[in-house]
């Protein structure tokens, strides 16, 4: 993908027709990928009383920010669940680098000698696996973990996925002259990990934190199964539970003030439309910068040893 | 030196290694081997004991192949398995595809600068959530509000409560799952792509082959190593099927069911909602032998043609 061979390319070149026709499917395609969250954007920037009368409308008669408003006022339930949100995403990120990393650079390293049981231990994850109801219940009864943040971090922590990509990096990107050398000058095991292999591996280590953030950010199935007090709801969760109603935001507001009688008049729809925004705001905004990490990531996935 | 005089000193000689593995082995044995061993369940009419999980798994009276039985003895063994292996068949056919037509027209489109724009778009979905995906959704298909029935209503055509009928449902589903995949999976093709050697094209260029003709003999096969390893990916997964997919996007409606509900939504509404433990690990259990077994086939057949092609 580098600009060499993009200009290796000229001499083989579409007539103009089937150019365009490229250009007008590939584009169609793209404009309906980002499409909805630019209407999800519309919707919540339209008055309510206009969106009850007239529905979900690209080009709104009324426009208003009353939803947002809304939310910055009686919205420390969403204040909480960004909280959740980012803590959930920080430490179980760190957590998870660290022990992807620790793990794929040792079975990576031909001198040890258990490389090969330790490397089937972590692949035969991604084929066979205990299913849902005994992994619950051992998070649940085992490690009680159960209305607890760690039941939202762990169970995300390491996968076997990562830990072959990121082997895949060490062993073709770091030489092992590099190892030998820090060897000879008598650093320990640790010491050559991290003082000589970490930062030649940072874009292979970026991979796996990005994907890792991602996984965070959006997971709600943790908090769907393990998770039932308001103060742990992450963000995802959140928008699943109010799915239906904005009483979960109402039951859970310390604003007083705010109570059933405003229910009625509150912007709901729009809200609701408001907080996907606000969920996924950072996501758009962020991943245009990140994209080609993810893209290594998976292509070095597609591709075995 | 005897064995256990041998064996501690490759302990000692490792030790450093062996601690570096020790933190995901210790994850990997609660979160995966231990579940693993707890699919005895699946054979037991499982007790919560208040003596905690092991008390509970040993005093759980033995059932034999009983919660088996009923699984497979109502309609709903049949219905999950239909669902989950049907929509993967679509899922991987269609999705290879497109997938693989949309690089293609991606690398050959000449302004570079506008192609990795569409890239770019394509890509959006698979940042965001099943959750967020299921209000996208919604913002099209709600009675009173979608835009679906508001177009629809332009041309004097009835409202359609698409969320109680499950006729539209196996489009809705597969249409949503391209839209969140395709993108995804043509930037993996697309760099592929990229990465085939240009004085391939050059050859043909002299030889006179036009650009079809360059497509079909030269990028195809190229592509042909990474298309073969992952829809065997795809097909060791077929009896897996995205959870979120299945049970944000219809809302967990209860009326489309006959259509949406897969093995895993099924398992998880056994666990949470009906509380049959027993006939829920039985289903989880079969879903991950059979699983097992078909990745294991379809990587042996790949293997028997093409040693290069295969997982392992």
């Amino acid at each position: 993908m580098s600009a060499q061979t993009t200009k290796g390319r000229d001499f083989h070149r579409l007539t103009t027709a089937w150019n365009i026709a490229f250009h007008a499917v590939a584009g169609i395609f793209a404009l309906l990928c980002v499409f909805p969250f630019l209407f999800v954007t519309i919707i919540s920037f339209t008055d309510e009383t206009t969106l009850a009368r007239n529905g979900y409308q690209l080009f709104p008669e009324k426009w208003s920010v009353e939803a947002y408003t809304y939310l910055f006022k009686a919205g420390d339930q969403l204040l909480r669940s960004y909280g959740v949100t980012i803590m959930v995403t920080v430490i179980g990120t760190v957590i998870g680098v660290v022990f992807t990393a620790l793990f794929a650079y040792a079975i990576s390293r031909h001198s040890f000698k258990y490389r090969n049981f330790f490397a089937f231990f972590a692949f035969f994850t991604m084929l066979f696996n205990g299913g849902l109801v005994p992994t619950y219940i051992i998070v649940t009864q085992l490690l009680g973990l159960k209305d607890s943040i760690w039941a939202l971090i762990l169970p995300l922590a390491v996968n076997a996925f990562y830990i072959m990509i990121l082997r895949t990096f060490f062993s073709t990107m770091v030489p092992d002259a590099i190892i030998e050398s820090g060897k000879i000058d008598g650093a320990g095991e640790f010491g050559i990990f991290f003082k000589l292999v970490l930062p030649l591996s940072l874009p292979g280590l970026a991979t796996i934190g990005l994907f890792s953030t991602l996984g965070y950010w959006n997971d709600w199935f943790n908090a769907l199964l393990y998770i039932n007090t308001p103060n742990l709801v992450p963000l995802q969760s959140m928008l699943m539970r109010i799915e239906n109603s904005m009483q979960f935001i109402m039951q859970n507001s310390q604003n007083a003030s705010l109570s059933v009688g405003v229910l009625q008049s509150m912007p709901q729809d729009t809200s609701r439309m408001a907080m996907v925004v606000l969920a996924t705001g950072p996501i758009v905004f962020a991943y245009p910068f990140f994209q080609r990490y993810f893209i290594q990531g998976l292509t070095v996935g597609a591709v075995k040893e | 030196m005897g064995a256990f005089g041998r064996f501690f000193k490759n302990i000692n000689k490792n030790a450093a290694m062996l601690i570096m593995v020790l933190p995901a082995t210790l994850w990997f044995i609660f979160f995966s081997y231990l579940p693993m061993a707890g699919m005895v369940i699946a054979f037991k009419e499982y007790r919560y004991s208040r003596d905690g999980f092991l008390a509970s798994i040993i005093e759980s009276k033995w059932v034999g192949l009983q919660n088996f039985k009923f699984l497979f003895s109502t309609n709903d063994a049949y219905i999950i398995t239909r669902n989950t292996v049907v929509y993967n068949i679509f899922f991987i056919v269609l999705g290879l595809v497109i997938a693989v037509a949309m690089a293609i027209m991606l690398a050959e489109i000449t302004n570079k600068r506008l192609a990795k724009v569409y890239q770019t778009g394509m890509f959006l979905p698979y940042f965001l959530s099943w959750v967020i995906v299921g209000y996208f959704v919604f913002s099209f298909l709600s009675l009173d509000r979608g835009v679906v029935n508001q177009v629809a209503g332009w041309f004097g055509i009835d409202p359609v409560n698409w969320y109680s009928d499950p006729t539209y449902w196996p489009i809705i589903i597969v249409v949503v799952f391209l839209w969140k995949s395709v993108g995804y999976n043509s930037v993996i093709y697309l760099a592929a792509i990229m990465g085939i050697d240009k004085s391939l094209y050059e050859a043909a260029m002299i030889d006179g082959a036009n650009k079809w003709q360059q497509i079909r003999n030269i990028t195809i096969p190229m592509l042909t190593p990474l298309i073969t390893i992952l829809t065997l990916l795809a097909i060791g997964k077929i009896f897996y099927a995205d959870f979120g997919l299945f049970y944000q996007v219809p809302r967990d409606s209860g009326t489309l069911y006959s259509v949406t509900n897969v093995i895993d939504t099924y398992v998880y509404r056994g666990l949470k909602s009906t509380g049959e433990i027993g006939m829920s690990t039985a289903a989880g259990l079969y879903q991950s032998l059979i699983g097992f077994v078909l990745v294991i086939t379809s990587n042996g057949i790949v293997r028997k043609f093409n040693k290069d092609n295969a997982l392992f």
